[in-house]
């Protein structure tokens, strides 16, 4: 396919590099080429790929090889080390203002996801203890303040509007109510406006002027191409930005653009924007997006995302069972449903080094046959399900019978669940020898 | 003032961008060489236009350039010219009332003010048109719909927020058959086309369309932002798929994004590009023509 994933590209271009004891000029030179390309099929400026490259391929040339890696894979860690040193080596935070009020500011192009945004934030902000004022500073859309109205309706979180007045009043009209409401953070969300638009530039430059804003945060689609950089370059060179959030992130983007506004700026990525709800703001991790566009996967995400959505009690519950050695079909059954509330399965596996898009192909069936797994286990007497080495021949016809399978499809789910149960032995073995200590994650795991 | 002339207009901070620097260089460079050329390849590139395509033209330049012989600049602009054009498939959008519109795409691409804008259009083409606001999930997105119809003079259907969109599009078909419309526009909420339990809500949309309107011309019009960059081809892609997309609406073409993407998504997916919008005015939307955009942006 002409659109494979940036992840597939350089993973095809390292195994073809990984293997070789020695790097010549040309190999880097041939590699250099294909993370060009892909870099720019990702959306990545060109202007940004082209010193990248140049970079990486000085580094990668002069530099003595390791002893303990291949060749290849000193190179995968020197792309790595440079998207990640591009993106901005460390998370950051939100300023606030010492005393009294902080004003953040959203703006950008239309379309990029100020207004939802604005709510996101102010959700996170006042679930981290802050009383934050939503402020509908966009007069010239449609419906843009009632759509601000019902987001903050939602949230329970206050809307200052103040009709179709000029926004600058507006924006100092907010922090005199911020201040009468003993609200502490005020998020002034603007319209969206065209880089080159001066008259609508100029009107921001106002509102900074008369607020004095702790941060201006430019909102970016992550879908955006080439254009990016010059958008990001007229809204710093204007208005001096604080940071930068990346929305829309949940869909299949390369997402490119983080790279090249990151790159233009220099100004960090706050936060990045991850789906429709309201929840889905979530920090910005430099190390896991250069992981996730290197195809090392997003273990990190996926962690936190696990420890997000399993029960706690009933993961106790579990880790008992297993440590007596009594994990049942039961047991089996409440873990997939757990598994399955982290995300669709292919969202999952995305995140797992070593599983390329490619291989995913194909997997939608596979999530049709967990519905049949539980299907299946339904079918089992409690007896059973408590005791699966008793399930014979006949009780095998039995169960497909009544859950619409073939015999075939309960002989491997009960292979399956005996692996489990094995793998599960395993890793209990491994804490009880201590061993756990800190359990390294495959880094280049293709 | 003529189309021509508007549209050039409309595209000028584009064009101005693009064309200013694909011109400095000819201008400087008399002969074409590898470096006129690998250049020129780098210009397309920085216009969103896609490797793939890129490679494409740019092959196809240099065999030109060996077999006509090209020597100067301005025969070389014509030539790629002429290669761009060549990929534009030729399939102009005409109505045959009573149509359905089903406007898709994803989020923040400007659905809802291009239909605003294309109500306009064909209401004062003389066709009788009404709106269904489909998008009942993103606050407030029926009012902004309403406000549109307003300042066109448009009548807008619409449920509460939260509502199935289904029955809202079910309601409007059946407003539009008994009022008589030629047209009925069909907003629906943005949504990336990675979420399938979203995707599959919109072929339950051209479902109730089909199967409720079976008399009427049923078309797709995928919007998109022309900022987007080669992500444009997944989502065009994927909603073709979905709802069979007949046509492109091309929206934001007056900042300095220019618009490449078009020309790959003619190229890759065969999809003609309709309307382009250059400005938020309700006549700021115009048809598009694919020649006149080439010679517009080159």
């Amino acid at each position: 396919m002409a659109f494979e994933a940036l992840t597939q590209k350089l993973n095809d271009i390292f195994k073809m590099l990984k293997g070789k004891g020695k790097l010549t000029e040309a190999d880097v030179k041939q590699a250099m080429r294909e993370v060009k390309l892909a870099l720019l099929e990702a959306d990545v400026n060109f202007k940004v790929v082209k010193e990248l490259i140049q970079r990486i391929s000085e580094r990668a040339v002069g530099q003595e090889v390791m002893e303990s890696l291949t060749p290849g894979q000193q190179v995968i860690k020197i792309v790595n080390d440079e998207l990640v040193r591009l993106m901005g080596s460390k998370e950051a935070k939100l300023n606030f203002s010492p005393g009294g009020i902080t004003v953040i500011m959203l703006v950008g192009l239309q379309g990029s996801g100020k207004t939802t945004t604005a709510g996101k934030l102010g959700k996170l902000l006042s679930k981290s203890g802050k009383k934050p004022l939503l402020v509908a500073a966009d007069i010239y859309r449609p419906a843009a303040i009632k759509q601000l109205q019902v987001i903050g309706e939602k949230l329970d979180i206050p809307v200052f509007t103040m009709g179709q007045q000029d926004p600058v009043n507006i924006a100092m009209a907010s922090v005199e109510y911020a201040n009468r409401h003993n609200n502490d953070v005020i998020i002034i969300d603007t319209a969206g406006r065209l880089h080159i638009d001066e008259e609508l530039m100029d009107e921001l430059s106002r509102i900074k002027q008369a607020v004095n804003p702790s941060e201006i945060l430019l909102v970016v689609d992550s879908m955006t191409g080439q254009d990016a950089v010059n958008v990001a370059e007229e809204f710093n060179k204007r208005l001096a930005l604080t940071g930068l959030i990346l929305t829309k992130l949940d869909g299949d983007t390369r997402g490119g653009a983080a790279l090249s506004v990151k790159a233009v700026t220099g100004c960090p990525i706050k936060f990045v924007g991850m789906g429709e709800k309201l929840e889905n703001l979530e920090p910005f991790y430099p190390e896991r997006m250069a992981s996730r566009i290197l195809g090392m996967g997003d273990v990190l995400t996926l962690i936190e995302k696990a420890s997000q959505t399993f029960d706690l009690k009933k993961a106790q519950e579990l880790e008992q069972k297993l440590k007596t050695q009594s994990f049942d079909l039961n047991d089996f059954l409440e873990q997939l449903s757990q598994v399955k509330k982290i995300g669709s399965l292919d969202q999952i596996l995305s995140m797992i080094p070593g599983f390329s898009q490619q291989k995913l192909k194909g997997l939608e069936l596979n999530e049709k046959e967990l519905v049949h797994v539980e299907a299946i286990i339904n079918s089992m007497t409690p007896e059973e399900r408590k005791n699966p080495s008793i399930i014979n021949g006949s009780r095998r016809k039995r169960i497909a019978a009544g859950s619409g399978t073939s015999i075939q499809d309960v002989n491997r789910l009960l292979k399956q669940y005996e692996q489990t149960r094995k793998m599960i032995k395993q890793m209990t073995d491994m804490e009880k020898s201590r061993k756990r200590g800190k359990q390294r994650f495959p880094f280049f795991g293709f | 003032m003529g189309f021509f002339d508007k549209l050039k207009q409309g595209l000028s901070k584009t064009r101005n961008n693009f064309t200013d620097r694909i011109e400095n260089l000819l201008k400087f460079t008399k002969r074409v060489d590898e470096e006129t050329l690998e250049e020129l390849e780098e210009v397309l590139i920085s216009a969103d236009v896609g490797i793939n395509v890129t490679q494409k033209l740019m092959d196809s330049l240099r065999e030109r350039v060996k077999t006509s012989r090209i020597r100067s600049s301005e025969d070389l602009k014509t030539a790629l010219k002429d290669e761009i054009k060549g990929l534009f498939p030729q399939k102009k959008m005409s109505l045959q009332p009573p149509s359905v519109l089903l406007v898709v795409g994803v989020n923040g691409v400007g659905k809802t003010t291009s239909i605003g804008k294309l109500a306009h259009i064909f209401k004062n083409q003389g066709y009788k048109v009404i709106m269904a606001a489909g998008d009942t999930f993103r606050a407030a997105a029926a009012e902004q719909l309403e406000i549109w119809g307003q300042r066109s003079g448009v009548d807008v259907i619409r449920h509460q927020e939260g509502s199935d969109p289904a029955s809202v599009l079910f309601d409007a078909i059946q407003a539009g058959k008994s009022r008589r419309t030629d047209i009925i526009i069909c907003d629906t909420a943005g949504r990336l086309h990675t979420k399938k339990n979203l995707m599959e809500e919109l072929r339950k949309l051209y479902r109730v369309c089909q199967k409720e309107y079976p008399d009427a011309q049923l078309l797709s019009l995928m919007v998109l932002d022309a900022t987007t960059g080669q992500n444009a081809l997944a989502q065009a892609r994927i909603f073709k798929d979905a709802v069979d997309i007949s046509g492109i609406v091309l929206t934001k073409l007056d900042g300095t994004a220019k618009g490449g993407i078009a020309i790959a998504i003619a190229q890759e997916l065969n999809l003609p590009v309709w309307f382009i919008g250059v400005g938020e005015g309700i006549d700021d939307l115009q048809e598009f023509n694919s020649d006149e955009f080439v010679d517009a942006i080159l």
